[in-house]
């Protein structure tokens, strides 16, 4: 038998009905399935969705995760913390695939060594966190203000300072967390060409 | 013969014990009143006596080799409110919390509200013209690299308890009390 006629064959097989499976069986089986496929995809989509998983490979580990630890977000008077996937990754599930699926070019950037050494790293650093303020400014700091949002802020509470850039430029939306709070979690790139430094 | 010794040697053992458990507890006892005496004379020893001169030559207040339970830290001072120069030239302290604010060849965060551009959004004061100065005077168009690690002129405070007094006083005041001896 050819190739062809085999895969003919084949074919044939596949669209033929079922004859030893009742219907009842199939769609009842094909649901089953359908979970156990949804809920593996799922639990891997969460096992990626956790600083462990950020951290396990050492360009996350000894760069911004070491320097996360010297910020707020890992340690405050009230003891919550902020981590990696908090400040990364979406919570709506459509916007989360979406950076999943960037995210797969990171991972090509790990298997080829592209910031290895602590140095590779700052020389890319401004590329990568440029990526990061883009998307933090096109979704208005969403990410953000999952934790943070001016409607609960006490500004009384806040120091003189911070009370006056959130009532001047945040309540009205001309400015978004991400104009005035880059490098809150991570040690900054070379600003001398960023927009507002120097 | 043999037999005899060891039944001499057999009779002698209790006493030997008793003995042995006499040396045992009065080696205790020994041990534990050298202890104990050590122990009550030990931090006497070792405190320091706070005389005006001790005060003076150290503001640790304890001998050297004595671990010090740390005092609190205070709070940075962050209330915006200018504080008083004690003479123009002065560096100004710094009013608000500086904490993360790093400056490096790659960042400056001060000046990401204190240079001439950011001011209109931070409203904060302007670095004055002498940052922008170079050593013979002459005005540079951004800040001088000889101003441009502000901490080592700029400082926050801290809302603490002074450790020594300080009895500085402005010109004025001497001014004044030298006006006052005069009339
Ligand atoms: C998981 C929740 C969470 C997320 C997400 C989060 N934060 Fe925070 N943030 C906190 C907590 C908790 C604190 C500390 C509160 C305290 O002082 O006790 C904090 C503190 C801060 C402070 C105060 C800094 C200081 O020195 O006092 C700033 C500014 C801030 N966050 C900005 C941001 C920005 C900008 C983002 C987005 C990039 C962000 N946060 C995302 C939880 C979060
Ligand atoms: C126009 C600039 C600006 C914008 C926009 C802005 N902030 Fe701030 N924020 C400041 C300044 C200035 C301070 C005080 C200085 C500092 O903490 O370094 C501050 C302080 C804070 C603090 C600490 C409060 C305190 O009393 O010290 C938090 C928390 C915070 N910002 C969160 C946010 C979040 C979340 C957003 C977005 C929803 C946001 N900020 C948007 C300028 C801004
Ligand atoms: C509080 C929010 C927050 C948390 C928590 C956080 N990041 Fe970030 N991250 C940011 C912001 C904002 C940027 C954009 C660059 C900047 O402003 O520093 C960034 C940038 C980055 C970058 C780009 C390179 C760079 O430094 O700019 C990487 C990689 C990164 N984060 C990884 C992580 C990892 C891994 C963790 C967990 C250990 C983490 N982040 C936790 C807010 C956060
Ligand atoms: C978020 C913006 C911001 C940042 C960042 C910032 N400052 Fe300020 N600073 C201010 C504002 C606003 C004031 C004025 C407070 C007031 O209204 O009196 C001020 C006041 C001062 C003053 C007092 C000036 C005077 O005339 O008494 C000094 C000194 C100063 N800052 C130094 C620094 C240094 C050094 C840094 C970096 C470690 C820094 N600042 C970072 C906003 C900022
Ligand atoms: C070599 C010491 C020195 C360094 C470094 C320095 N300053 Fe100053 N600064 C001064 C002195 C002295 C004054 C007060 C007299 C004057 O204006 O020259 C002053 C004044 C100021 C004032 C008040 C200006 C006004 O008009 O009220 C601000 C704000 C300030 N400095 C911010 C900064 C910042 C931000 C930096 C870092 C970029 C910095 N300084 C670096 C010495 C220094």
């Amino acid at each position: 038998m050819s190739i062809i006629a085999r895969s003919m064959a084949l074919l044939g097989l596949l669209s033929r009905p079922s004859r030893h499976y009742s219907l009842a069986f199939l769609t009842f089986g094909g649901f089953i399935a359908g979970i156990i496929f949804w809920g593996a995809f799922n639990t891997a989509l969460e096992v990626t969705n956790t600083e462990a998983f950020c951290i396990s490979c050492h360009e996350m580990r000894n760069n911004v995760y070491e320097e996360l630890r010297e910020t707020v977000h890992y340690s405050n008077r009230s003891g919550v913390r902020a981590t990696c996937p908090d400040c990364h990754v979406p919570h709506e599930w459509t916007d989360k695939i979406a950076r999943k699926m960037a995210a797969t070019k990171e991972v090509w950037g790990k298997v080829f060594g592209t910031i290895s050494t602590r140095e590779k790293f700052q020389d890319k650093r401004l590329e990568l966190a440029m990526h990061e303020w883009a998307r933090f400014k096109a979704n208005d700091s969403l990410e953000c203000r999952n934790c943070h949002e001016y409607v609960y802020m006490d500004i009384t509470a806040q120091s003189p300072r911070a009370a006056d850039h959130h009532e001047r430029l945040l309540k009205n939306g001309e400015k978004t967390c991400i104009d005035c709070h880059k490098g809150i979690a991570h040690e900054l790139p070379d600003m001398s060409n960023v927009k507002g430094w120097k | 013969m043999r037999h005899q010794n060891s039944s001499r040697l057999e009779r002698a053992r209790p006493a030997m014990r008793g003995l042995a458990a006499f040396t045992g507890i009065l080696a205790l006892v020994v041990v534990a009143v050298t202890v104990s005496a050590v122990s009550i004379a030990g931090p006497r020893s070792g405190t320091v006596e706070t005389t005006e001169a001790d005060a003076l030559a150290t503001l640790r207040g304890s001998a050297i080799n004595m671990e010090q339970t740390s005092p609190r830290m205070g709070k940075e001072v962050n209330t915006d409110l200018r504080p008083v120069r004690n003479y123009p030239e002065q560096p100004p302290t710094i009013p608000h919390k500086t904490r993360g604010y790093k400056i490096n060849l790659k960042v400056n965060k001060c000046l990401s509200c204190h240079s001439r551009r950011a001011v209109e959004q931070s409203q904060a004061p302007m670095v004055s013209v002498t940052h922008f100065m170079d050593r013979d005077g002459q005005v540079l168009a951004s800040v001088t690299p000889r101003r441009y690690f502000c901490s080592q002129c700029h400082v926050p405070q801290l809302d603490a308890k002074p450790l020594v007094a300080n009895d500085f006083v402005d010109a004025d005041t001497v001014i004044q009390v030298i006006r006052a001896k005069g009339n």
